[in-house]
C-alpha cells in the first residue's frame, strides 16, 4: 500500500464516521459540526483525485458558507429533540424502501458489466504543471458557456424570488438614510444664541 | 552530518519530509514573535496616539511586555464554564488558529521563498481563512452565555457578509494578472515604473473594499461588534481564560498579518521596489528599485499601522449600518469594477 492508498483510506474512514455521526449525533449542532468534517474530508479527496479547483470550492462555498448559515441557523432554533425522535417506527418502512431502492440502484451502476473496474482505467496523472482551474475556466466559458449562464440566471431569479418572499416594510422602523445623516451640517442641528450674561434690571 | 548520511537513515521521503516541517517552523515562528510584538507595537502605537506612554516597565522601553503578558496567561487556570459543551470548548480556539496559521503556506515573502508554489494558491487562502468563523461560533456557542453567542452569530453574519466582496476585489486582481498564483500576481506587477505597475493604480476602489473587508473578517476596530467590549462584555470569548484565551489573541493578530501581507502581495507589489528604476538610477542608488523582502516586510508593516490607526480613530460602526456597507456599497461597487475592467480588457484600452 503506498503513501496515496493510505491517505485514502484515512480520509474515507474519517468522512464515513463522519457521516454517520451526522446523522447518529443527538445534538443538531454537533450533526452540522460533523457534516463539516464530511465536506472537508471529501475535499481532502478530491485533491487526491487531482481536482484541486473542486475541493477548494466545495471547501470553499460550502465549508466557508453554506454551513456557516446553516450553523447559525440550528443554534438559533430550540429544538425539541423528543418530538423530532418520535415516529420512528412510522418512518422506517418507507426509509427501508427508500435506502433499498437506492442500494439496488448503486449495485446495478457498480456491478454492470460497463462499469466494472477494467471498464474505466485508472486515468494517467497529469504533470506537475497541468491547471486543473484554466481547464476547468476554458471548459465553463466556452463549450458549456449556456447551460452556465443559464444556471447563473436561474440562481439570480432565486434570490430575487426568495427576497421578495420575505420583504416586509416596517413602519414602526427608526431607519435613518445614511446620506442624509452624512449631509447633515452644523447650521442644521445647532443654533448659536447671543445672551446678555445678567438680566438686565426692570427700572 | 551531511545530507546523505541522513537520507541513509531515513530515506528521501523522510527526507523531504523533515526538511518541510523545518520550513513550516521557519514560517510559524516569526509569525508568532511578530504577533507578540504587534501586540506591544499596538499599545505603544495607541498609547501616544491617545496622549500616553504605554507600556515601559517590563523590559527596556517596555520591549519585553509581551513576554510577561504571554507568561500571565499561560500560568493562568482555563475555566470551563458550567452547562458548557466541554469538547467544543477546547476545540474552538484551535478551529480559530488552525486557519490563521495554515493560509501561510502558500504566501511567497520573495520568488523563491515559499513553502508551496500552489498553482490555486489565491482560491486556496480564501478557502482556508474562510473557516476562520467556526473558532468564533464554536467558541459562542460551546459556551452557554448569552454574551458570548451573541457574539457568535454577529461575527457569522459579519464574516459571512463580507467574504463575497473580497471574493469580488480578488476576481478583479485574478482578472489583472491572469493567474491564481500569487508568485505570478507579484510578478505581473513588475514593470520598469514601480509604483504605477501595480495593481493599485488599476484597482484602487478594490484595494479599499478588500482592506476594509479584511479588517471586518478580521474582527478589528471598527468593526468589532462580535467583541464589543461597551454593549456584550467582550463577545465570543468571554468566558475563555488562560491559554484557551491567549489562542484566540493569537489567531486574531495572525489574521491581521496574513490580511496585511495579501493586500501587499495582491495590491502593493509584493517584494517590488516602489521607486522607478530609472529614477533609483539618476539619484545614485540603484539599489533602492532592487526587489527584496524589505520592501514587502515595510508594506505589510504600514498595513499594520493602519489598522492600529483605524482602532484608534473611529467609533465602532452600528450593526446595521455595517450590513449596509458589505452589502448595498461593497457588493455592488465591486460589481461595477469588475464589467469595467472586463471591458477594459476586452476592448484593449488598457494601458498597463
Amino acid at each position: 500500500m503506498d503513501f496515496r492508498a493510505v491517505t485514502f483510506y484515512f480520509f474515507a474512514a474519517i468522512m464515513v464516521f463522519a457521516a454517520l455521526r451526522v446523522i447518529t449525533a443527538r445534538n443538531p449542532v454537533h450533526s452540522a459540526l460533523f457534516l463539516v468534517l464530511a465536506f472537508f474530508t471529501a475535499a481532502g479527496l478530491w485533491m487526491l483525485l487531482e481536482a484541486e479547483f473542486l475541493a477548494i470550492a466545495l471547501v470553499l462555498v460550502y465549508v466557508g458558507a453554506v454551513m456557516v448559515l446553516f450553523l447559525f441557523v440550528v443554534m438559533m432554533l430550540d429544538i425539541n429533540l423528543d418530538r423530532l425522535r418520535e415516529g420512528y417506527w412510522d418512518y422506517l418502512v418507507p426509509a427501508l424502501i427508500v435506502a433499498g431502492v437506492m442500494i439496488a440502484e448503486m449495485a446495478l451502476v457498480l456491478g454492470g458489466r460497463y462499469f466494472d473496474l477494467e471498464g474505466m482505467p485508472q486515468p494517467a496523472p497529469h504533470a506537475a504543471d497541468y491547471s486543473n482551474t484554466r481547464e476547468l475556466g476554458r471548459l465553463i466559458y466556452t463549450e458549456y458557456v449556456y447551460p452556465f449562464e443559464i444556471a447563473a440566471v436561474i440562481l439570480t431569479v432565486a434570490i430575487v424570488a426568495a427576497i421578495a418572499l420575505t420583504l416586509r416594510r416596517r413602519k414602526d422602523t427608526k431607519y435613518i438614510d445614511p446620506a442624509q445623516q452624512m449631509k447633515v451640517r452644523r447650521k442644521d442641528r445647532v443654533r448659536m444664541v447671543s445672551m446678555p450674561l445678567e438680566k438686565p434690571s426692570d427700572d | 552530518m551531511n545530507l546523505a548520511f541522513v537520507e541513509g537513515l531515513i530515506g528521501v521521503d523522510g527526507v523531504t519530509a523533515l526538511w518541510t516541517l523545518a520550513k513550516i517552523v521557519g514560517i510559524t515562528v516569526p509569525i508568532i514573535l511578530s504577533v507578540a510584538y504587534l501586540t506591544y507595537f499596538e499599545r505603544k502605537v495607541i498609547g501616544y496616539m491617545q496622549v500616553r506612554i504605554g507600556p515601559n516597565r517590563v523590559g527596556y522601553k517596555g520591549l519585553l511586555q509581551p513576554f510577561a503578558d504571554v507568561l500571565k496567561l499561560l500560568a493562568k487556570e482555563i475555566i470551563i464554564p458550567s452547562g458548557s459543551n466541554k469538547f467544543l470548548f477546547i476545540l474552538a480556539p484551535v478551529l480559530s488558529i488552525m486557519p490563521a496559521l495554515a493560509a501561510w503556506a502558500v504566501i511567497p515573502f520573495t520568488p523563491d521563498l515559499v513553502l508551496a508554489k500552489a498553482d490555486a494558491g489565491l482560491l486556496y487562502v480564501m478557502a482556508i481563512t474562510s473557516m476562520g468563523v467556526y473558532g468564533v461560533i464554536v467558541a459562542g456557542w460551546a459556551s452557554n452565555s448569552k454574551y458570548a453567542f451573541i457574539g457568535g452569530l454577529r461575527s457569522a453574519a459579519q464574516i459571512v457578509s463580507y467574504e463575497i466582496a473580497m471574493g469580488f476585489a480578488l476576481v478583479c486582481v485574478l482578472m489583472m494578472s491572469g493567474s491564481l498564483n500569487l508568485s505570478t500576481i507579484v510578478t505581473e506587477q513588475s514593470t520598469a515604473w514601480g509604483l504605477l505597475g501595480w495593481n493599485l493604480i488599476p484597482l484602487f476602489p478594490m484595494f479599499l473594499v478588500y482592506f476594509i473587508a479584511g479588517v471586518a473578517e478580521t474582527n478589528r476596530a471598527p468593526f468589532d461588534v462580535a467583541e464589543g467590549e461597551s454593549e456584550i462584555v467582550a463577545g465570543f470569548h468571554v468566558e475563555y481564560s488562560g491559554t484557551a484565551f491567549a489562542v484566540f489573541f493569537l489567531a486574531e493578530y495572525a489574521n491581521m498579518i496574513l490580511v496585511a501581507a495579501l493586500a501587499s502581495l495582491m495590491f502593493l507589489g509584493g517584494w517590488l521596489s516602489p521607486l522607478p528604476s530609472a529614477l533609483a538610477d539618476s539619484i545614485g542608488a540603484p539599489w533602492l528599485a532592487a526587489s527584496g523582502l524589505p520592501w514587502l516586510l515595510l508594506k505589510i508593516a504600514f498595513l499594520l499601522f493602519c489598522f492600529l490607526w483605524f482602532r484608534a480613530t473611529f467609533p465602532r460602526y452600528r450593526y446595521d449600518q455595517i450590513m449596509r456597507l458589505g452589502w448595498k456599497v461593497f457588493i455592488p461597487l465591486t460589481i461595477v469594477w469588475l464589467v469595467l475592467i472586463g471591458g477594459l480588457m476586452q476592448f484593449s484600452w488598457w494601458p498597463w
